[in-house]
């Protein structure tokens, strides 16, 4: 913290951007579970490999943006602590007064309180779905974090800054599978299509604005996702052309996992994920 | 994944620091050279190993055969004159 006495916070704390921060931590944290499933289960070792890594990326990143939640939800006054999560182990642990960390965010909060994108959450399925899901967010993440380097929110420009280095490197693996597998064989074509064809329809949500984007565009510290949607268009539109996969075309999208309604593989993900810290509050190992 | 045996054999060669020479680090599967410094970015340098990386099909790489060893290497185990250390200097030379 710097000891200048005219320096302040210069983004107000607020439920948005609170919001905001878990926004990106549950993405991270919901995606890097997903691809942690691969663990093992790798079609090659250098693969299996590749993706853990990836995986556990992901994970850094939501450590950073939990603990960064936590520390603004510990700072808010205690009549508005009981009015942003409606989890009920959560619930109880606020209403003791205690303070919180990333790990009861991400342990003790039930399906409707996370707020990723319904993208992140879709099943692995085979190869080229996984890749498609990487590729559409990947894509999104490395224009995202390059806007959100410039956020006046010192927090928020700092974990941009790492992040857009690993993205980088994201979107690269996640690209040349893409053409790997649409310009591959016949098999790898249809399939590598049929991923981008169903999951087309979670798209659209990562550039939908909210109150809560409104707000934090507004005071120069998220990313304005109309001004990234056209860049992300023109990227997605540039692999797939080389990958000799057609793009969709304007279709129905689903939304509401950034307010909280998700689809039923959010469950099952909590379920796996949280079982231990559910079963025996506080271990640890 | 049916056609892994049909991924080449590839060399990684990885540079520590700048300035240091490329040392064989390791061997990988990899279906081309992209790939193949793909896999080997996240197979040898994820602890901070390397800032450079090459690789070279193993194909592409041709060895000595251990049979000649004899012959091949043995001689020069006598050849100390070889070596700048077996000369005296003169004091005239300051710096070699």
């Amino acid at each position: 913290m710097s000891s200048n006495p005219n320096s302040k916070p210069l983004i107000t704390n607020s439920i948005k951007k609170l919001d905001y921060t878990l926004r990106l931590a549950d993405g991270a944290l919901i995606l890097g579970h997903r691809l942690g499933e691969w663990c093992g289960h790798g079609p090659v070792l250098e693969q299996d490999i590749a993706l853990t890594n990836t995986a556990l990326d992901h994970l850094g990143r939501a450590r950073s943006l939990y603990q960064y939640a936590a520390e603004q939800f510990n700072l808010l006054p205690a009549e508005e602590k009981k009015n942003v999560f409606t989890s009920v182990t959560l619930q109880n642990t606020v209403s003791t007064g205690a303070n919180i960390d990333e790990d009861d965010l991400a342990y003790l909060r039930d399906g409707w309180d996370f707020r990723n994108e319904l993208l992140l959450e879709q099943p692995n399925i085979d190869w080229a779905y996984t890749v498609a899901r990487s590729f559409f967010y990947d894509t999104f993440n490395y224009f995202f974090f390059t806007q959100l380097q410039r956020s006046k929110d010192e927090s928020f420009s700092a974990i941009a800054e790492k992040s857009l280095k690993e993205v980088t490197y994201h979107l690269r693996w996640s690209s040349e599978w893409v053409v790997r597998l649409g310009d591959g064989t016949e098999e790898s074509h249809s399939r590598m299509q049929q991923a981008v064809n169903e999951l087309w329809m979670y798209t659209g949500e990562l550039f939908s604005m909210n109150d809560t984007d409104a707000d934090m565009v507004s005071e120069g510290a998220g990313a304005d996702l109309a001004a990234i949607k056209p860049l992300w268009m023109e990227r997605v539109r540039a692999v797939l052309d080389e990958a000799t996969i057609n793009v969709p075309g304007d279709a129905w999208m689903q939304q509401g996992g950034r307010e909280g309604r998700h689809s039923e593989h959010l469950g099952y993900i909590l379920a796996e994920l949280q079982f231990m810290q559910r079963a025996y509050p506080g271990m640890e190992w | 994944m049916a056609n892994k045996s049909e991924w080449p054999l590839w060399e990684v060669f990885i540079r520590s620091k700048a300035g240091l020479d490329h040392k064989h680090a390791g061997s990988l599967h990899a279906a081309d050279a992209e790939m193949a410094i793909e896999n080997a970015r996240d197979v040898y340098t994820r602890r901070m190993e390397g800032v450079s990386i090459w690789v070279v099909e193993s194909k592409n790489i041709h060895a000595s055969d251990p049979d000649e060893s004899d012959s091949l290497y043995d001689p020069a185990n006598d050849k100390i004159y070889r070596h700048p250390t077996f000369y005296n200097l003169p004091d005239e030379v300051k710096y070699m």
